[in-house]
């Protein structure tokens, strides 16, 4: 099989990627997605809150999801469901399996890269004591609970405040289940203020923030937990352990975005964002593979999800009709407490959104942009956090005068 | 009555079951747990000892030499992955120089082939990432590696292939000398049998004291693993150990046969011979000491933690003896209990037959067996065919490892059928890798349910009351 564009996933960032490209002008597109359905993980997501941005009106993960899936059907754009990728070669070969036509191969022009992420399971948290029934993350409960109608636990401790973990709390609280607590590692939510707010001061849900999971107990099925403070190098303090009885574990501790096929591709990745290195056009290091949504960064809203995949549909569009021509304008550089921005590599001179995330909390701070020593942006913030993720706007002018091509990212505090 | 009820279904009990069925299909195997390889079998190091460490004319050196020579050939009947990667014992002092040399010496007369001492300069063209501090380490060309619990299902599942009986969940708690044998009971449930092999790893002490043994005890040895993902897996090449002290060989670091990579075991005796959690201490012990042998370690990598428990016995070898008539002892098998598996199986056949078992080879004994893993290792082609004909080996459930729905479904209709997640976890590895099981086990449950014929909500993650979920929401 041939293709202009395969792009490999279904979820927001594909759908919204395939529309992009389609509108302009590609034709020959075809999506691959391995679950049983267009979506991706908003299918799961019930909850509202969604489209804000992007539709200015609040949606639920699955009916945001219908307006791309109904878009994708409209415009007639192809796609294979139960279809797993599980190969992408350098020279744009994707080989793929469904139960129709066992193992194919396509050969493919341009390619957009869209599997989302995944989050991080127990055992890369390290957490001592017994392995029962009933450690979960988020996202698998969310599963259990809103596609498959089931309930994996009654009184559940939390450990994490990503948003999964928040809306979790909510989710399970509203099915009958006693949320005893969520215990976040850091001093700060991992999670967006408003889901703080929704999902745990509006059910009374207590938010423990510094503290951690040091010990699982049960043999069978999870009996309890052990929590504890931590100090400042987020260490346990002995002292303060105390026993949460509890039928289930919870984690919300972090998501990767989902990048075995891109290392395959032998693409290399940012080691902050877990994501491959792009230009402003969401381009990879192998020209005509791009990538959005999830799978390059982590996103707190999927308005931006699909913000991006515009963008990296675009330029598929683009590098298709061979109108793409290249040359690097400036790498952009972080000092830490800006961890990462996407794009790491800017080789455009228009206007570019540049996406970043702090790796504290910064009050009254000012996002300073340096075009060598030279300030071209310089920004007020009220407040800055890790989890929520910011933008600022290079524009043509900035990115046409630049006196050399390295671009800094700062924090001023 | 059978001829033989073997009591436990690890490794050692799996490969004695099978090497009976070549005889006579009349074997029992009673196993406590809701699953075989649960015990010692399930977490280890995966080792295939080359047999230099155990002190000379011991049971140990004995049989995991004559275990290591026959692994491979077995492992290839069976259908169980093998890898034959080698080891290295690095030292990093004087001291363990020494301790090195006479290992060597003790390899050389246990009749372990290529066994030699090497220099830093030589180690480091065998694994580029040794430890800065190594000088010196003994390379044991024939150690090697495998799935220690593979080869305890795929065993026990050629012994039922071959007409064995295999009863899960059945805890013995008397044993009762009858005419012509023994009846083995767990509460009102019995099995009786001519011979009864006790091959019940921590708890075979406690079964020998039930026919009035008492000649020696087992403990149990905390050992904690750290797995690494995948992308870890070819740091080393060889199985890095150092220097063994009496508590055992030590810290290790090795690839698996499945390309993780493996560190641990730390050694620690407790009393609880069911108690498998981890601990903080014991886990940072294991890092710490694993940094030391080689270089690089990414435990930013680790995918999972957990405790194997080793039956140590009292003796300080491995406890096969016959104390009562008709019942024989395989007990104490700590490491290199994996290593000597096939060889303990062998000799126990030799002592049965020596005790009156009259033994003639069956010629109806189906030897070879369907590697669990036979799909992933077809051609693009004959995946395809395959795909036609059964279009569920093209449905991916497990993204991280590529398991199949197909897969699946074979492992749950193949003995020893799995009746839980992690069954189909061991059998699979389905749920096994990187996201261990976030994506997937939502459909494992569905599959196991449905397969069973039970309730979504009675699917457990290992038996007991090790639910998953508790019954509907709200809505349902």
């Amino acid at each position: 099989m041939k293709a202009d564009l395969v792009i490999i996933g279904g979820g927001p960032a594909g759908m919204a990627a395939a529309v992009a490209a389609h509108e302009a002008g590609v034709r020959d597109i075809i999506i691959l997605e391995r679950d049983n359905a267009l979506g991706g993980i908003l299918r799961q997501c019930i909850h509202n809150g969604f489209g804000l941005h992007r539709f200015g009106e609040e949606l639920t993960g699955p009916e945001y999801a219908y307006r791309y899936e109904t878009m994708v059907k409209e415009l007639g754009i192809p796609y294979m469901l139960d279809t797993m990728v599980i190969e992408v070669s350098e020279n744009k070969i994707v080989t793929a399996m469904n139960r129709e036509r066992g193992i194919f191969e396509i050969e493919a022009k341009a390619i957009i890269l869209a599997m989302g992420c995944r989050e991080r399971p127990k055992g890369a948290l390290g957490i001592a004591g017994t392995r029962p029934a009933g450690i979960f993350t988020a996202g698998t409960a969310q599963k259990f609970v809103n596609m498959k109608g089931y309930m994996p636990g009654k009184q559940v401790v939390i450990l994490g405040s990503g948003d999964i973990g928040l809306i979790m709390a909510r989710r399970m609280t509203l099915e009958g289940a006693r949320v005893m607590a969520v215990c976040e590692l850091m001093p700060y939510s991992g999670g967006l203020a408003r889901n703080i707010e929704q999902c745990l001061n509006d059910f009374n849900i207590p938010l423990r923030l510094s503290h951690t999971v040091v010990e699982i107990h049960g043999k069978e099925r999870v009996e309890g937990v052990t929590i504890a403070r931590v100090d400042e190098n987020r260490r346990p303090i002995k002292e303060s352990e105390e026993y949460i009885p509890c039928d289930t574990l919870l984690l919300s501790c972090g998501l990767i975005p989902e990048n075995e096929l891109t290392k395959g591709a032998g693409i290399s990745l940012d080691r902050v964002t877990g994501g491959a290195v792009v230009d402003g056009e969401r381009e990879t290091e192998i020209p005509g593979v791009f990538a959005c949504g999830n799978v390059l960064h982590v996103h707190d809203l999927v308005d931006y999800v699909s913000e991006e995949s515009v963008i990296a549909g675009q330029a598929a569009a683009k590098y298709i009709n061979g109108e793409s021509e290249k040359a690097l304008v400036a790498r952009i550089s972080v000092d830490g407490k800006v961890r990462y921005t996407v794009p790491q590599k800017i080789t455009e001179t228009a206007d570019t959104e540049v996406y970043f995330r702090v790796a504290n909390v910064y009050r009254d701070a000012k996002i300073i942009v340096k075009d060598g020593e030279r300030v071209i942006l310089s920004k007020k913030a009220q407040k800055l956090a890790p989890a929520e993720m910011e933008k600022v706007k290079l524009t043509s002018e900035m990115l046409s005068s630049l006196s050399g091509n390295e671009i800094s990212f700062s924090i001023e505090v | 009555m059978f001829d033989f009820v073997v009591i436990g279904a690890g490794v050692v009990g799996g490969m004695v079951a099978r090497e009976l069925t070549k005889y006579t299909d009349s074997v029992c195997i009673v196993e406590r747990g809701s699953d075989v390889a649960l015990g010692a079998t399930r977490a280890n190091s995966a080792i295939v000892h080359a047999g230099y460490d155990a002190k000379s004319g011991s049971l140990k050196a004995k049989l995991n030499v004559r275990g290591s020579v026959m692994m491979e050939s077995v492992c290839r009947e069976l259908g169980v992955k093998y890898k034959r990667n080698g080891s290295l014992v690095v030292g990093f002092n004087d001291e363990d120089r020494a301790n090195l040399t006479e290992l060597v010496e003790r390899g050389k007369t246990n009749g372990v082939e290529g066994v030699a001492l090497i220099e830093r300069e030589d180690i480091l063209k065998l694994e580029p990432n040794i430890g800065a501090g190594v000088t010196v380490a003994l390379h044991a060309p024939t150690g090697a590696i495998v799935c220690p619990y593979e080869l305890c299902m795929s065993a026990v599942g050629s012994a039922m292939d071959n007409g064995a009986d295999l009863k899960l969940n059945f805890r013995v708690d008397k044993i009762e000398k009858i005419d012509d044998g023994y009846r083995v009971y767990a509460g009102e449930n019995f099995v009786d049998a001519k011979f009864v092999i006790n091959c019940a790893g921590v708890y075979s002490d406690e079964i020998a004291a039930l026919v009035g043994d008492d000649s020696f005890s087992v403990r149990a040895r905390r050992g904690e693993y750290v797995l690494l993902d995948r992308e870890c897996g070819s740091h080393v090449s060889h199985t890095i150990f150092r220097c063994p002290s009496k508590m055992g060989k030590g810290v290790l670091v090795t690839p698996t046969v499945d390309g993780n990579l493996l560190v641990g075991p730390s050694a620690e005796d407790i009393d609880d011979k069911e108690d498998l959690s981890t601990t903080a201490a014991g886990l940072a012990k294991v890092r710490a000491l694993a940094a030391e042998q080689v270089a690089g370690i990414d435990f930013s990598k680790t995918i999972t933690s957990f405790t194997g428990l080793r039956a140590t016995g009292s003796t300080g070898d491995f406890i096969i003896n016959m104390p009562k008539e008709r019942f024989l002892n395989l007990a104490g098998i700590e490491s290199p209990g994996l290593s000597s598996a096939p060889a303990i199986a062998e000799y126990a056949i030799q002592i049965l037959k020596d005790a009156g078992f009259d033994a003639s080879l069956r010629a109806d004994f189906v030897a070879e067996r369907r590697p669990a893993h036979f799909f992933s290792s077809l051609s693009v082609e004959e995946k395809n065919a395959l795909i036609k004909e059964r279009p569920e080996y093209a449905h991916v459930i497990c993204r991280c490892e590529t398991i199949t729905e197909g897969e699946i479904l074979d492992a749950i209709r193949t003995n020893p059928r799995p009746t839980d997640v992690d069954g189909v976890k061991r059998r699979t590895r389905a749920s096994m890798g990187r996201c261990q099981g976030g994506f997937c086990s939502p459909y494992i449950v569905e599959l196991l349910a449905k397969e069973m014929g039970v309730d979504y909500t009675a699917v457990t993650k290992f038996g007991g009351k090790s639910y998953i979920n508790f019954g509907k929401t709200k809505g349902e």
